[in-house]
């Protein structure tokens, strides 16, 4: 649902308030200790975080993706591991039952999700399914009233705190390829389900991923989302959108960036005058200002045409594509214009162009992102 | 009970106030404004109040321009029940904004007004006070804690050199500190739900208060710069420095 002008400015007034007095002051903290203080889970559940994209009748806010993604924006402009901690729940661990639900799976789940009771992961990644997600070998085998999952996962954001994941399995194996998958709704203390340790990254620390095994799991038939061999296009669907979510992400992270440049560019002076007073230094600022405010029109622009109901497969791949890559480059500028202090931990910009370079691999690398550009833009023949 | 928490929109808390070239005040264009933070405090402290089942009404009012109204809606997003505009596009000194709530007051009858001590746009300190005075009720400015029991209010007022405890009866006019309470962020679904609360808006000529200005502003300056300290190398410079500035 849309939301009128007043009341979006003060739910993006409230985010940034939270944003930068109570998560900003904690961002070295959390990359420290790699963990999220519970009391600020508890703050994110207590403001409706968790809930961002889930309908009303369940909890949630029901925002459009353009709210969202302004929202998203706000979130972006401290460290990205916080967005990561209801992130799932908003995006792709929770859009596959929102889109395919069954009403009886809905309030089942919904609720908690919104609350952030529950917490969610979304399961596709595997050792030898990566960009070719439609390779999925997990198989899911029917047996009775239920399905027997076995295999692995892995690179699972929020897999060791999951409560419900979306797990995306074959169940049909003599159909190569996403047509043979079908999409299911794990709980965590299903028997034979098991998370692996959290991996060491190179950046976001105080988010985490893990593998998740499936040890002859048994997933009741009515937790399956969509019908047999749906599971691809649920998963596409559902990244579709989730792509959306992080070009908002990226654009408010360079926004951070450039925030942080222009200030230290004013403030540090060399050959007698402020560095901002370079052309060179100004001409980094520009591309970057430049650069952010094509991702934000791009982005926002795709959502509203999400919202107006129109397929936007191709433009929300752009978005991720040309986002992702620009928050990359903004991050490496900014460390250029931050010069040694760019490179040194306590001034938090080398956390950040660490943070930003997930963005450009996962929901899709950027390649993946020029193959679906490509291949939908030659379908449409311009 | 029902307690009513009057509001103030003013310049936000965050934004570095630039005074107006011809010296007659702030300069307010394009500025963000939020809730004064001290009228946030009383916000909280009521809606903390019904939570504990003491006051059973929480009633917003705000005496200023249209877009006071946002303000309000944060008010019923944090948890108040309903709300009113004294709608007018007048700057009101605070004698004139306490005869406006009095005759709110009068339509009202709450038996708690609990508001900021005072707006840091003016920063006045003065409507509380003055408010109790025309209603001849009794007051407890600057409060750290408030507990309602018994028809009375136990206050804590942070004074110089301590705290003072006053029971007062009710009704009382309360005014909040900075530590009674750390407000809490409205809730994303609350201020969504903020939307469907009763807003009344009444103009300020409908109630009949005399609300001419007495005072007259001759000019407004921005704070003089302050200038660049020195660095001394050791503590008997220091206090050699010191006492040089007559300050030892
Ligand atoms: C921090 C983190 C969080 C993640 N969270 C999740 C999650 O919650 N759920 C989940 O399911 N997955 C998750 N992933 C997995 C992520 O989506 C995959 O890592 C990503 O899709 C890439 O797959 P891969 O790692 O197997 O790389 P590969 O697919 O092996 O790619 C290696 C390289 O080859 C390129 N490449 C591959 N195919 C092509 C092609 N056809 N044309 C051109 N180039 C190609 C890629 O672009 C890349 O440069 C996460 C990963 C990380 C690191």
């Amino acid at each position: 649902m849309a939301l009128d002008a007043a009341t979006r400015d003060q739910l993006i007034d409230t985010v940034r308030r939270f944003v930068t007095e109570r998560l900003r002051p904690l961002e070295a903290q959390v990359a420290e200790e790699d963990a999220m203080p519970d009391d600020v889970v508890e703050e994110m559940k207590g403001l409706g975080l968790f809930g961002l994209s889930i309908p009303e009748q369940y909890g949630g806010l029901d925002l459009s993706m353009e709210d969202e993604c302004l929202v998203v924006v706000e979130l972006g402009r401290t460290s990205p591991a916080f967005r990561s901690t209801f992130g799932t729940n908003v995006g792709i661990g929770s859009q596959a039952l929102v889109m395919f639900g069954t009403e009886a799976q809905k309030q089942k789940y919904l609720p908690g999700i919104a609350s952030g009771e529950i917490i969610t992961s979304f399961a596709l990644t595997e050792p030898e399914a990566g960009s070719d997600s439609g390779a999925v070998q997990t198989r899911a085998v029917r047996d009775g009233d239920h399905y027997v999952l076995n295999g692995a996962k892995r690179y699972i954001t929020n897999a060791d705190k999951a409560d419900l994941f979306t797990v995306m399995a074959r169940t049909d194996p003599n159909k190569p390829g996403g047509g043979g998958v079908s999409a299911f709704l794990v709980e965590r203390n299903s028997p034979g389900l098991t998370v692996g340790k959290s991996e060491k990254k190179m950046g976001q620390q105080g988010a985490h991923v893990s593998e998740v095994f499936f040890d002859n799991v048994r997933v009741p038939a009515e937790n399956r989302i969509g019908a047999e061999g749906e599971g691809f296009k649920v998963a596409m669907q559902v990244l579709d959108k989730g792509r959306l979510h992080i070009s908002a992400l990226c654009v408010g992270v360079a926004e951070r960036l450039i925030a942080d440049s222009v200030a230290y560019a004013s403030d540090r002076k060399q050959f007698g005058q402020a560095l901002s007073q370079f052309q060179l230094i100004q001409g980094m600022i520009a591309d970057c200002k430049t650069e952010a405010l094509a991702a934000r029109a791009l982005t926002m622009e795709t959502a509203r045409k999400r919202d107006a109901g129109q397929n936007v497969t191709m433009e929300a791949a752009a978005a991720k594509y040309y986002a992702s890559e620009m928050v990359g480059r903004v991050a490496d500028r900014a460390v250029q214009i931050f010069g040694g202090a760019g490179y040194i931990a306590d001034y938090g910009i080398e956390r950040f162009y660490r943070d930003v370079r997930i963005f450009r691999i996962y929901e899709g690398t950027s390649q993946i992102q020029q193959v679906i550009i490509a291949r939908e833009t030659l379908k449409r023949g311009g | 009970m029902k307690v009513l928490v009057p509001v103030k929109r003013v310049i936000d808390y965050n934004v570095k106030a630039r005074v107006k070239a011809d010296q007659t005040g702030v300069d307010l264009a394009n500025v963000k404004m939020s809730m004064n933070p001290f009228c946030e405090i009383a916000v909280e402290e009521a809606v903390r109040l019904k939570e504990k089942g003491a006051a059973t009404e929480v009633v917003a009012v705000s005496v200023g321009p249209t877009q006071a109204q946002e303000t309000l809606r944060t008010a019923l997003a944090m948890g108040a029940d309903r709300a009113i505009l004294i709608q007018t596009d007048q700057d009101l000194e605070p004698l004139a904004v306490a005869k406006v709530l009095k005759a709110v007051i009068a339509e009202e009858g709450p038996q708690v007004v609990l508001m900021g001590k005072q707006a840091i746009d003016g920063d006045n300190n003065a409507t509380g006070q003055m408010l109790a005075a025309l209603l001849d009720w009794p007051q407890a400015a600057f409060a750290s804690e408030v507990v309602i029991e018994g028809g009375k209010a136990k206050v804590t007022r942070e004074v110089d050199g301590g705290l003072q405890t006053l029971n007062v009866d009710l009704p009382a006019v309360v005014t909040a500190d900075l530590r009674l309470n750390e407000p809490r962020y409205a809730s994303l679904p609350n201020i969504m739900k903020a939307k469907k609360k009763p807003l009344d808006v009444k103009e300020l000529g409908s109630l009949g208060v005399d609300t001419a200005p007495r005072l007259k502003v001759v000019k407004v300056t921005e704070p003089p710069k302050r200038s660049a300290g020195i660095k001394v190398e050791t503590a008997a410079d220091l206090v050699s420095n010191l006492k040089t500035a007559g300050v030892l």
